[in-house]
């Protein structure tokens, strides 16, 4: 973790990249969107209001994941016709970059993984079957959705989306695959699904009533 | 550290743009619709300004068993009821409909209670696939978590009627296809929705008392009608203990009766020729010299062994105890005829007779013989009596196979019936 002081090229207040791996953050006064190159900062994007959601995850959570343990840097929220989901990046110890998916508290951890073969959108039918590092996964759904919002520190630079496809997969010991078709280059993220006792989460969200 | 959190997520509540009645919102932002309380219209709970999305149309109307915002514990997990649907398949062209209620805890996946027919299911969804086709085509078996489930049901399901909110989009007249496999009292179910999403989930039998003891509910739940299809059989268990158990008893009554064969030592107590004349009836009755039966209580055999040639005698013995008077009474009837017809030879009876007492006491005994019978023109027989002591007797053991083996017949009979009532209703009954 470096902590780098900058201010908001928009309105000057303090703004400061926790994770060196950061590229993009939110300003938290004027909600800009500001992206950090070699020489400086710049706005490159305004934040509306994020959808009321309800997720118990937000930034500052902290939890486990294996040995390691990790913290909530930043989110991109996702719409598509049957509601919205979080992509909340995590950064675990030791500075690696994974990615805690929640949907309709359903709780997945990925990481991006270079270097295999990613079908193309039309090749990823749902039911179709693919191997990657011994392990067979399979298309489980197929869900076409909107860039509806992003929070905090992100590793690349990510706003203003139109329709992106998101295929995941799935194998029999409850590993989980997302490839994400927003940039020419498929991204391909591996890893598995899991439980809310099993992340040990802290620092959550609390709820009326509960 | 909530320091840095946002501010508790608030309770909302949404004004039906067709009514004007608010409903509570009970999910937070996973709402995607709601159904309005008074109405029944069903709303779009993430437009601020609330559209309708579908008219309520008086086609159907359902009281929930659970009512909506109850809470409680099930598996050790606090949950509130905050949706309720009916669904229905068509088989056959009868109609099946079972409720389904969604559970909802802020910190934990939706969960789902079904209920058919008075028969509950606790369903989560799964994140594993099971084995033998991650998709559900076809008939064949799937397995998970190492049990094996049989296919039951490929049906397509539509929804008739729904209450309460779903962090999904929700229709009355959705349909999805639904394939079920069991291993009861679990049911593997498979949810597709045309060519986006396949989803697997496991239901656990439960029994109605105990979703009315966690979630606190007055009264009692209804009684379970009929058999459901992941309902573990009463006599499943039980059958496969009574025939393990009925095993080891005729074990221990074979282990008996090879230990009486070896023991038996079959000793001659007491022999004797005797003559009998049909047609002098007045010494048909005769008693022998008295003779020591010794040991330990144990079966006596009594041998006739007569020169019956197409002829018949009646033999009837007691056994009496020479110093109780206690007395084993057996009568025989001892037949022996053969001869030639059609060219075929034939016999029918025997000259010899054998019968058993069981269990005589030692002492001292003798015997006395009752003849009657016979040709009246035959020629007088002649016949032997032996009696001999601790002889093995056999019968018993059959007698105590066919009572060890009548309770786990029964049951098996039941269980297999419990079975047909099941596969009855499925895809392959």
């Amino acid at each position: 973790m470096t902590s780098r002081a900058a201010s908001c090229p928009n309105c000057g207040a303090p703004l400061s990249y926790r994770w060196s791996s950061s590229v993009q953050t939110v300003c938290e006064y004027c909600h800009s969107i500001v992206v950090r190159t070699d020489v400086d900062l710049k706005k490159v994007g305004q934040v509306a209001d994020l959808p009321y959601d309800a997720s118990p995850i937000q930034l500052s959570t902290e939890g486990r994941y294996g040995d390691k343990g990790f913290v909530v840097a930043g989110r991109i929220l996702y719409q598509y016709e049957q509601g919205t989901w979080n992509e909340w990046r995590i950064v675990l110890d030791g500075g690696a970059d994974g990615w805690l998916s929640d949907a309709q508290n359903a709780l997945t951890v990925s990481f991006l993984t270079k270097g295999l073969n990613i079908p193309t959108e039309a090749q990823a039918a749902l039911g179709r079957s693919f191997e990657w590092h011994g392990t067979r996964f399979t298309v489980m759904s197929r869900t076409l959705a909107h860039y509806a919002g992003v929070e905090g520190e992100l590793p690349f630079e990510y706003w203003d989306k139109t329709d992106v496809t998101f295929i995941d997969l799935r194998s029999e010991s409850a590993d989980f695959a997302t490839i994400d078709y927003s940039d020419e280059t498929p991204a391909l993220y591996i890893g598995k699904a899991v439980d809310f006792d099993t992340l040990r989460l802290k620092n959550v969200r609390t709820f009326e009533g509960w | 550290m909530a320091a840095q959190g946002r501010p508790p997520v608030s309770v909302r509540s949404v004004n039906c743009p067709n009514c004007g009645a608010a409903t509570a919102v009970r999910t937070f932002g996973h709402a995607v619709n709601v159904v309005c309380q008074s109405c029944r219209s069903i709303l779009d709970a993430t437009n601020p300004g609330v559209t309708i999305l579908q008219r309520y149309t008086e086609a159907m109307k359902e009281e929930p068993l659970i009512p909506l915002g109850t809470r409680g514990k099930l598996l050790e997990t606090e949950y509130e009821v905050v949706g309720f649907q009916v669904r229905q398949i068509v088989v056959d062209g009868v109609s099946y409909q079972w409720r389904e209620y969604l559970l909802f805890n802020p910190y934990r996946e939706f969960r789902y209670l079904t209920e058919y027919a008075g028969h509950w299911n606790f369903v989560a969804t799964l994140n594993a696939l099971p084995g033998g086709g991650p998709t559900p085509e076809g008939a064949a078996a799937r397995s998970y978590g190492g049990q094996r489930y049989r296919h039951f049901q490929t049906a397509v399901a539509k929804t008739l009627f729904v209450l309460g909110e779903f962090p999904w989009q929700v229709r009355v007249g959705d349909t999805t296809t639904g394939v079920d496999y069991v291993a009861p009292p679990l049911m593997l179910s498979a949810e597709v929705d045309s060519d986006k999403e396949v989803t697997w989930s496991l239901s656990r039998y439960t029994s109605g008392d105990e979703i009315w003891k966690g979630l606190s509910l007055p009264g009692k739940p209804p009684r379970p009608d009929g058999v459901f299809a992941d309902q573990p059989s009463p006599f499943r268990g039980a059958v496969g203990t009574m025939w393990r158990r009925a095993a080891l008893f005729a074990a221990i009554a074979m282990v008996l009766w090879i230990a009486h064969l070896v023991s038996a030592r079959g000793r001659q107590s007491f022999a004797q020729n005797f003559a009998f004349d049909p047609k002098s009836p007045q010494d048909t009755s005769l008693v022998t010299p008295v003779f020591e039966l010794d040991g330990r209580p144990s079966a006596v055999e009594i041998e006739t062994a007569t020169n019956l040639d197409n002829q018949w005698m009646f033999v009837g013995y007691a056994l009496v105890n020479e110093e109780t008077g206690q007395a084993f009474e057996v009568a025989r009837d001892v037949s022996y005829y053969h001869g030639v017809e059609d060219g075929e030879s034939w016999t029918e009876g025997s000259p010899t007779d054998t019968v058993a007492l069981p269990t005589v006491p030692p002492g001292r005994y003798f015997l006395r013989i009752e003849t009657e019978g016979g040709d009246l023109a035959a020629a007088p027989m002649r016949y032997r009596v032996r009696v001999v002591r601790d002889v093995s007797t056999s019968l018993w053991f059959v007698v105590a196979l066919v009572l060890i083996a009548v309770p786990p017949i029964l049951a098996t009979w039941r269980s297999s019936k419990f079975e047909h009532r099941r596969w009855q209703e499925s895809d392959h009954g």
